[in-house]
């Protein structure tokens, strides 16, 4: 049994590592998405379920168009890849299975910064042997960014408010992006600068300008009825508010200059209200 | 015995002081209670009445809960072991409500999810007691809890996997843990009908209970109708825990701890023991809740993680006391 898996593996795995990967699978969301924006015609194969769940996705109709693997060993090494993409949060276990079986695994940690998803754009595109567009797409992302940028001046405080009480700061990729729409962040008042649970009332009592919150999944869940507490549906009521739509904010692609974007009406309504 | 009742509901009163002034938020003790009682515009007044004044409510109402269904079942069953945590009745009540919540049945109607966990709770005691029989020997009764509550955990671990939400999975921690953060006082008024309708039967009983530390004989010559009290106790003890359960989760040993305190102070006497674990249990969960947010305020730490660190060890002393009667 041993022994055909290692022949199977054999027969498959080394390329040389100048040469373009043919069979290509991503086995998380973040290079599911990045693969898609990057690949060459016919070069990825498959990618994983959440690159479909259009809550998480931000490209869920391309996504379609592949096979769909759970980022399981034994499916991904079926698919015969010569390249496997996952991230740094993917099961250690999964990844060292490929990788005995002689499988080249490529690991990408979550991005945390704007600056690391230009290195992590152009990252995919050596690995694809695509350089070219790898580099095309960060020097767009990077200009688009700087456009985006330039028009801030005055920052409002928006507090980044989740399921079960969680927040993020400055040292995350959805904090970076609240900076990048020109606001300040609460939890960086609050000396949070990961990610962090924040009591409902410190919440309360660091009363930010805007409140930005977690859309809810199903609703369906404990987690989530912190969102409508009374005390969270004042805040709401009392001050601009907005809902983040978790596929632009979870992963470092071009798509969260849509979240950017998104957040500047809500920032033009901050400073509206505090004149 | 007056004695008892004031001290007991002086220290209730004075931990649910205690618990409102509390917190993350640095609050000092006299504006905060002036904004609690004044009202007014600020975060302050949001925080008193939203956040504090629910949860120490709730503490009371489910200390309150818990030492008295634990008094009341260890009375009839004339057992000290009997606790609605350990013989699977909060479980069961825990599966009812996440059955509840993530079927929808608790967003499309808010009573949905007490009732649900209601009836998980009806489901664990009328299973608890028809197994264990009515002068349930401690074996039977720790075995029949023990599957029980098993079950009910593995069901509501089976649920809670199945769902496609990512959050649901670290719920299964909530539900047979237990906690009060950040409840709102919409639980409250979602408990406190049925907690009502649980206390009104389950109070009542002590005189049955007095008749029937004589025996079930001596109990039906004296005029108590066994049958009916048994009805009762399983319908009264199923609406506190399971109202309870439906807002904090499963939180254990409170039943088993209280009433084994106090029972020397009350000279053994069940009516006596049903009122004084009810204010005993308030005070145990008031202070379990209070040391949750004094001992790791930036953790959440689960409120039945402190009972059972103080139960667990007193349940081990009360099976090594009663193992005489085990084979």
């Amino acid at each position: 049994m041993v022994a055909a898996g290692l022949a199977l593996a054999a027969s498959t795995a080394p390329v040389r590592a100048d040469e373009a990967p043919r069979r290509v699978v991503s086995m998380n969301l973040c290079t599911d998405q990045l693969a898609m924006m990057l690949a060459g015609e016919g070069q990825l194969v498959s990618v994983s379920n959440l690159a479909v769940d259009p809550r998480a996705s931000a490209m869920v109709d391309q996504a379609r168009s592949y096979t769909i693997n759970h980022a399981r060993a034994e499916e991904v090494h079926a698919l015969r890849p010569d390249l496997v993409l996952a991230g740094r949060h993917s099961s250690r276990a999964s990844v060292a299975m490929l990788r005995r079986l002689g499988i080249r695994v490529e690991v990408f940690a979550a991005a945390r910064s704007m600056e690391d998803i230009g290195a992590v754009l152009e990252r995919m595109g050596r690995l694809l042997g695509r350089a070219d567009a790898g580099a095309l797409a960060a020097a767009r992302f990077e200009a688009r960014l700087a456009e985006l940028r330039a028009t801030v001046r005055q920052r409002p405080e928006a507090a980044l408010y989740y399921a079960n009480g969680y927040t993020v700061g400055d040292k995350t990729l959805a904090g970076q992006i609240l900076l990048a729409a020109g606001f300040s962040n609460t939890a960086t008042r609050a000396g949070i600068s990961g990610g962090q649970v924040m009591a409902l009332e410190q919440l309360v009592m660091h009363a930010p300008e805007v409140l930005i919150s977690g859309t809810s999944y199903s609703g369906e869940t404990r987690s989530e009825a912190i969102l409508d507490h009374p005390a969270v549906e004042i805040l709401r009521r009392t001050r601009p508010s907005a809902n983040v739509h978790d596929r632009d904010w979870i992963c470092g692609t071009p798509y969260v200059l849509r979240a950017v974007h998104d957040l500047g009406g809500l920032r033009r309504k901050a400073l509206e209200g505090a004149r | 015995m007056m004695r008892l009742f004031v001290t007991l509901a002086a220290l209730v009163a004075a931990l649910f002081i205690a618990s409102l002034l509390v917190g993350p938020a640095r609050i000092g003790a006299v504006e905060g209670l002036r904004a609690l009682v004044m009202g007014g515009d600020g975060p302050v007044p949001l925080v008193m009445r939203e956040i504090r004044l629910p949860r120490a409510l709730l503490a009371v109402m489910i200390g309150l809960s818990l030492g008295l269904s634990g008094a009341a079942m260890q009375g009839y069953l004339r057992n000290p072991l009997a606790e609605p945590g350990l013989i699977g009745v909060s479980g069961s009540a825990a599966l009812g409500a996440v059955l509840a919540i993530h079927t929808g049945l608790s967003a499309a109607w808010a009573f949905g999810l007490p009732l649900a966990a209601l009836a998980g709770a009806l489901a664990g005691v009328m299973l608890v007691i028809a197994l264990a029989g009515p002068r349930g020997s401690s074996l039977t009764l720790i075995l029949a809890g023990i599957a029980i509550s098993s079950m009910a955990a593995a069901l509501t671990s089976l649920v809670l996997n199945l769902s496609s939400n990512p959050f649901a999975a670290n719920e299964i921690v909530f539900w047979m843990m237990g906690s009060l953060a950040d409840r709102s006082i919409s639980h409250v008024g979602l408990a406190l009908p049925l907690m009502l309708a649980g206390w009104v039967l389950l109070l009542p009983l002590g005189r049955g209970l007095d008749a029937l530390t004589l025996g079930e004989d001596a109990a039906a010559s004296m005029g108590v109708r066994l049958s009916r009290m048994r009805l009762v106790l399983v319908i009264g003890t199923a609406c506190v825990v399971g109202a309870a359960t439906a807002v904090a989760g499963a939180i254990g040993f409170v039943g088993l701890v209280v009433p084994h305190i106090l029972r020397p102070l009350v000279g053994a006497r069940p009516s006596r023991l049903l009122w004084a674990s009810g204010l005993g249990g308030a005070v145990m969960v008031l202070a379990a809740d209070l040391a949750v947010r004094l001992i790791l305020p930036e953790r959440d730490l689960k409120l039945g993680v402190l009972t059972a660190l103080v139960g667990a060890p007193l349940f081990l002393h009360l099976i090594y006391k009663t193992r005489r009667e085990l084979p």
